[in-house]
């Protein structure tokens, strides 16, 4: 359950970039390759919030779906898992373009 | 909770077993350190102090007006302040030259045998030390104190792994000496812990052949950042219907560049190339650059 750390440290800087602001919402993008179960975010994100200002608020996830180029044939393949080969079977390294995002990108606050 | 002093909350415990000193580290970023005689019934005296934190602070972005709030764009990495944290580790050490290993594995794949095994030779080799990380209890550094090896151990409470402020505590109170060779073990875990960087310079990642070779493809994230996979319990690979082969190409396919060593703490096999990879560790964190 690394989501309850991940899902702490959302409200943390939502309130940090919040100031004393009441937050509403809180926008994040989450990686399909991170490891990390979106629903186990969302199941412990009003706990996480909860005696904070973010008390009561949204979490909006966007989801990423995880990409890599490689570097043999140039193809740029979707991936399901954290693999580094291609399906041209000639490049082990896959270099990965998308899926390992985690970070907070929108905030939703009271207008003072 | 930490079991010496009984004190509740959700945060880890760093106790260092020589003098019982203990170190709580809320997940607010508060650190507070106490130390206490064990005199049951009687109580006993607290002296406390407090340890600054980290923060990471980036920029605000623009703000746009919504309906009865605003929205505003911000880009803050959700691990920003442990990353801060590991940067902060990381850097101590590196001045400090010394070299730091993060061991993970599933619980049970034989992290405590392999380090009681190779902590007398290691231990010859140039100082060494060990942060011992578990849920509950000090059982495991109980075992490796019995090597003679300083070492404190974190108990993570509710927590399922390691992160760099617990590791920061442990690393003021085991105060490590100049080119030791420090092995971090994490909470047997094989998911958790691979998302937590603690400032160390390698990720080993140990297989046990008694849990199955599908494990690389089943828990890809830990095998894809690992530096070293250690095979381990060779011993009883006759005795189990493990593909060795089957293990290695899928921890290839996670991480091509990942090294990969077979040992048998209980045999002996394989524990000098891993006693050499070890030594290796300590002597780049000598030759490394400051």
């Amino acid at each position: 359950m690394h989501e309850l750390s991940i899902t702490q440290n959302i409200v943390t800087i939502a309130c940090e970039q919040a100031g004393s602001r009441r937050v509403r919402a809180v926008r994040v993008r989450i990686g399909r390759l991170t490891g990390i179960d979106v629903r186990a975010v969302k199941f412990c994100y009003d706990l996480c919030a909860q005696g904070t200002l973010a008390e009561g608020s949204r979490l909006e996830v966007e989801e990423i779906a995880g990409r890599g180029r490689c570097s043999h044939c140039q193809r740029e393949v979707a991936l399901e898992l954290p693999l580094c080969v291609c399906p041209c079977e000639r490049s082990a390294m896959l270099e990965r373009t998308a899926g390992d995002e985690l970070l907070v990108t929108e905030l939703e606050v009271d207008d003072v | 909770m930490c079991e010496t002093c009984g004190c509740e909350g959700e945060h880890a415990v760093v106790h260092r077993v020589a003098d019982g000193e203990h170190v709580h580290v809320y997940p607010d970023g508060r650190v507070v350190s106490h130390r206490h005689d064990h005199v049951p019934g009687a109580g006993h005296a607290h002296t406390h102090g407090h340890d600054e934190h980290a923060h990471a602070h980036p920029a605000h972005g623009h703000a746009e007006h919504g309906v009865g709030g605003v929205r505003e764009s911000v880009q803050v990495q959700v691990l920003a302040r442990n990353s801060a944290l590991a940067e902060r580790n990381r850097s101590s050490l590196r001045a400090q030259r010394v070299a730091a290993v993060n061991l993970m594995s599933s619980p049970g794949a034989g992290k405590t045998t392999l380090l009681a095994r190779t902590l007398p030779d290691l231990k010859r080799l140039g100082p060494v030390a060990v942060i011992e990380g578990d849920q509950a209890t000090a059982l495991d550094a109980h075992r490796v104190a019995q090597t003679g090896v300083p070492v404190v151990q974190i108990n993570t409470g509710k927590g399922c792994h390691l992160e760099a402020d617990m590791v920061f505590a442990a690393l003021q109170q085991l105060a490590p000496a100049p080119s030791t060779l420090l092995i971090i073990e994490n909470v047997g875990n094989l998911v958790c812990p691979a998302l937590f960087d603690l400032g160390e310079g390698k990720k080993v990642v140990l297989l046990s052949v008694t849990e199955g070779d599908d494990k690389p493809e089943k828990y890809p994230n830990m095998f894809a950042a690992a530096d070293l996979v250690v095979l381990t319990k060779l011993d009883l690979l006759p005795h189990v219907d493990f593909d060795v082969a089957r293990a290695r190409r899928a921890v290839a396919q996670l991480n091509p560049k990942a090294e990969w060593l077979e040992v048998s703490a209980k045999s002996g096999a394989g524990v000098p190339a891993l006693l050499a990879w070890l030594e290796s560790q300590r002597a780049s964190a000598l030759s490394a650059a400051l």
